[in-house]
C-alpha cells in the first residue's frame, strides 16, 4: 500500500549548555493514505518535538540537530526551502495544537482566522471563503455560524475553540492532519465530542491523522496503528488490536496496566515505577531498564533494536531476543 | 443553511452559550471604564477644548495676529483686548489662540511620525532579530544615549546658522522632534513583539503557511494597537513641551510666527516679566493645561488599555 508520509530515522538534538539532548532519537515510522496513527508516551518523550519536525517548526540551527528524512508524497520535508514549505504548511498538512485557547489570535475574529488560510491556499475570494467558513462551521457541529463568525476567541469556550482550530485546519482539504494531544486542555465529555468528530471527518475524506496523546483511551478509540515512545525512541509499534491484546514491551504493558478500568474498584492503580530518566545523560542501554521488572545484565550495557516480534508487531526489547535464542 | 433561522428563532435550543448575542464589544468595555474616570474625562475636554478654541477661535476673533499697531503697544487686558496687547500692539488672546495651532500641530505631527517611525522599526526588529534588530536597536541606543534637549539645541542652532527660512522650521521641528522620540517608542514595540511572536497563537499562524508580512501586519500589529494608542497620547504632550522649550530659546520656530513657547520668551525681559504679565502667563497657562490634560487623558487610556503596564 502507498504512504504517505514516511519519517526514517528522524533525529531532533537540541544542543545545550548542559550537553545534547536528544528529544527524538532515530524514529522511523509510516503513515498510510486514510490512516490513524497514535503516537503514545508520557511528557518529554519526544512526541510533540517529532510533530514539531514533521510541521519544520524546528529550523536546524546552533541549537537544534535535525537529520533522518521525512518524506511527504514526493517532497523531502528536513531539506525543503521555506517557500515551499509554507505551500505545503496548512494546505497539504495541518495541525491542531493543545491548548486552543491560546492558539487563536486574541484580536482576530474567528471569521478573520477562519477564512485567511482558504484565501491564502485555495485561492477562494473573500466571499467563497466566508460561505465555505460557515460550512465548516457548521460541520465541526457548532450552530449559529454567522454570529460565531464575528466572535471573538474569548467569548467562546474551550471545546468550541478547539472545534474552530480543527475547521482551520481541514479548511484547505489537508492529506495529513497533525493532532498534538488535541483533547488533554478539555473535559471529558468534550473531549469524546471532539474525538467523534474527528473520527467522522476522517471517514469523509481520505485525510490521514497522526495523533499525539498519552491518554490510552483516546487511542483505543481512534488508532489504527500505534506507536510507542519512550525516551526519545520508539519502544513498540503495531496494529492497535493486536498491540492491545498482547503489548510486548515491559513499558507499553505496565502503561496498559496502569489505566484504571470502569466498573474494577482497584485499592491501588498500577503505576510504572521510577522516572523517565534524563535525557542527558543516556548510556548505551534499554532507556527503561531502572524501571523495569524484567531487567537484565545485557539490558543494562546494550541498547536494543526494534525487532519483528510477531502479529505484525515491533518492540524494542532484549526479552524477545533472548527467547528467539534460546528457542 | 436552512437551520440557522430556525435556531435564532427557537432560543431555547442554541446551543451557543456563551457567544450571548448582546455581549458589549471590547472597545465598548474600554470606553466604559474610561468616563468612570474623572481625571481622564476631564482631561479629554480640556484636550478637546483647546483644539476647538484654537483651530476655531480665531476665526472668530476681530484681530488678526500680525497687525502692528503701536498705538495700542502693551495694553493691560480690557474688555476690548481680553488679554491685553503686547509690544507691537497684537491682541494677545488672538496670538495665543493663533500659537496654539502652531504648537498643537507640531506636536500632534510629530507624535504621528515618531509613532510610525517607532512601531515600523520596532516591530520589524522585534519580529526578525538578528543581524536586523542589533542595527536597528544600536541606533536607537546611541540616539538615547545622546539627552534629548541638547541634541534638540544643538540641532536647532544649526538651522539658525544655516539661516533656515522661518516658513520651514516648524516643519524641520517637527522632524527633530520625532527623530528624538522615536527610539523610546521603539523599544517598548520591540520588546512586545519578543513576547508576542513566541505566543501560541503565532505557532499556529506559522502552521497555516502564512508569509511573514502577513503574519507581522495582520497578526501581531493588532495586539499592539492598545500600547500604541497609549504611547501616542502620552507622546503629543512631551511633543509641545520639547517644542515650547525650544521655541522659547529662539530655536524652534522663529516669531512672528507665535507658538506657545517663543511667547513666554516675554519672560525674559525683565520689564515685561514684571509688568506685563498678560504676556507670558496666558501662553505659559496654555502649555501646562494643555500638556496636563493630554497626560491625564492618557493615563486613563493606559490603566484601560493597558492594565500590565500598570505600576
Amino acid at each position: 500500500m502507498s504512504t504517505l508520509l514516511e519519517i526514517d530515522r528522524l533525529s531532533t538534538h537540541f544542543n545545550t549548555e548542559e550537553g545534547r539532548i536528544k528529544a527524538v532519537d532515530q524514529v522511523s515510522l509510516r503513515i498510510k493514505p486514510g490512516e490513524t496513527v497514535c503516537i503514545v508516551g508520557e511528557s518529554g518523550c519526544g512526541k510533540s518535538v517529532t510533530a514539531m519536525s514533521i510541521m519544520g517548526l524546528l529550523q536546524s540551527g546552533p541549537g537544534v540537530e535535525i537529520g533522518g528524512r521525512i518524506q511527504f508524497g514526493d517532497t523531502e520535508l528536513i531539506s525543503l526551502d521555506k517557500h515551499h514549505l509554507r505551500a505545503i504548511r496548512g494546505h497539504e498538512i495541518a495541525m491542531i495544537f493543545q491548548e486552543p485557547m491560546s492558539s487563536l489570535n486574541p484580536v482576530l475574529t474567528i471569521g478573520e482566522q477562519l477564512i485567511e488560510p482558504m484565501v491564502l491556499h485555495l485561492k477562494l475570494n473573500k466571499k467563497e471563503a466566508r460561505k465555505r467558513a460557515v460550512e465548516l462551521i457548521e460541520q465541526v457541529g457548532i450552530s449559529r455560524p454567522e454570529q460565531i463568525l464575528k466572535s471573538y476567541p474569548h467569548e467562546l469556550s474551550g471545546g468550541m475553540l478547539q472545534r474552530i482550530m480543527i475547521a482551520i485546519a481541514i479548511s484547505c482539504q489537508p492529506k495529513l492532519l497533525i493532532a498534538d494531544e488535541p483533547t488533554t486542555a478539555l473535559d471529558v465529555t468534550i473531549q469524546a465530542q471532539i474525538l467523534d468528530m474527528l473520527r467522522q471527518i476522517k471517514a469523509e475524506s481520505d485525510m490521514s491523522i497522526l495523533l499525539i496523546t498519552h491518554d490510552l483511551g483516546v487511542v483505543a478509540e481512534m488508532a489504527d496503528y500505534v506507536v510507542v515512545m519512550y525516551a526519545g525512541k520508539v519502544v513498540e509499534e503495531g496494529e492497535v488490536t493486536a498491540l492491545f491484546e498482547s503489548p510486548k514491551h515491559p513499558y507499553t504493558q505496565g502503561l496498559l496496566r496502569s489505566k484504571p478500568v470502569l466498573g474494577q474498584r482497584q485499592d491501588e492503580l498500577f503505576s510504572i515505577p521510577g522516572q523517565v530518566p534524563n535525557l542527558l545523560d543516556l548510556r548505551p542501554s534499554c532507556y527503561f531498564q531502572d524501571r523495569c521488572a524484567h531487567c537484565m545484565d545485557i539490558c543494562r550495557t546494550q541498547e536494543p533494536a526494534l525487532k519483528s516480534v510477531g502479529g505484525g508487531q515491533k518492540a524494542a526489547c532484549w526479552l524477545y531476543e533472548e527467547e528467539k535464542r534460546h528457542g | 443553511m436552512s437551520s440557522i433561522p430556525g435556531n435564532l428563532s427557537q432560543p431555547g435550543q442554541a446551543a451557543v452559550p456563551s457567544a450571548a448575542p448582546k455581549k458589549p464589544s471590547l472597545w465598548r468595555q474600554s470606553l466604559r471604564r474610561l468616563l468612570r474616570n474623572k481625571l481622564a474625562v476631564s482631561g479629554f475636554i480640556v484636550v478637546v477644548f483647546m483644539f476647538l478654541a484654537c483651530f476655531l477661535g480665531p476665526l472668530f476673533s476681530p484681530y488678526t495676529d500680525n497687525k502692528i499697531q503701536m498705538s495700542l503697544m502693551n495694553k493691560p487686558p480690557s474688555w476690548q483686548h481680553w488679554l491685553g496687547t503686547d509690544k507691537l500692539g497684537r491682541d494677545v488672546l488672538t496670538r495665543v489662540l493663533q500659537a496654539g495651532r502652531i504648537s498643537l500641530t507640531v506636536g500632534l505631527a510629530s507624535m504621528v511620525l515618531s509613532v510610525f517611525l517607532g512601531t515600523l522599526l520596532g516591530a520589524i526588529a522585534g519580529y526578525y532579530r538578528g543581524v536586523v534588530d542589533q542595527i536597528i536597536m544600536r541606533i536607537a541606543d546611541l540616539l538615547l544615549t545622546i539627552p534629548g534637549l541638547p541634541l534638540l539645541f544643538i540641532s536647532g542652532a544649526l538651522l539658525s546658522e544655516w539661516k533656515v527660512p522661518t516658513d520651514y522650521r516648524m516643519y524641520i521641528v517637527m522632524l527633530m522632534l520625532s527623530l528624538v522620540n522615536w527610539p523610546g517608542l521603539a523599544r517598548m514595540i520591540r520588546g512586545q513583539m519578543l513576547s508576542l511572536r513566541e505566543r501560541e497563537f503565532m505557532q499556529a499562524a506559522v502552521v497555516l503557511g502564512l508569509r511573514d508580512r502577513r503574519k507581522l501586519v495582520h497578526h501581531l500589529l493588532p495586539n499592539l494597537v492598545p500600547l500604541i494608542i497609549v504611547m501616542a497620547t502620552l507622546n503629543i504632550g512631551g511633543a509641545i513641551l520639547s517644542e515650547s522649550v525650544l521655541s522659547f530659546f529662539g530655536l524652534g520656530v522663529m516669531p512672528p510666527t507665535p507658538t506657545w513657547g517663543n511667547m513666554i520668551d516675554a519672560a525674559n525681559n525683565m520689564i515685561d516679566f514684571q509688568s506685563h504679565p498678560w504676556l507670558w502667563i496666558p501662553p505659559g497657562l496654555s502649555i501646562f493645561a494643555t500638556v496636563i490634560a493630554i497626560n491625564l487623558f492618557g493615563d486613563g487610556l493606559r490603566d484601560v488599555l493597558d492594565p500590565k503596564m500598570n505600576r
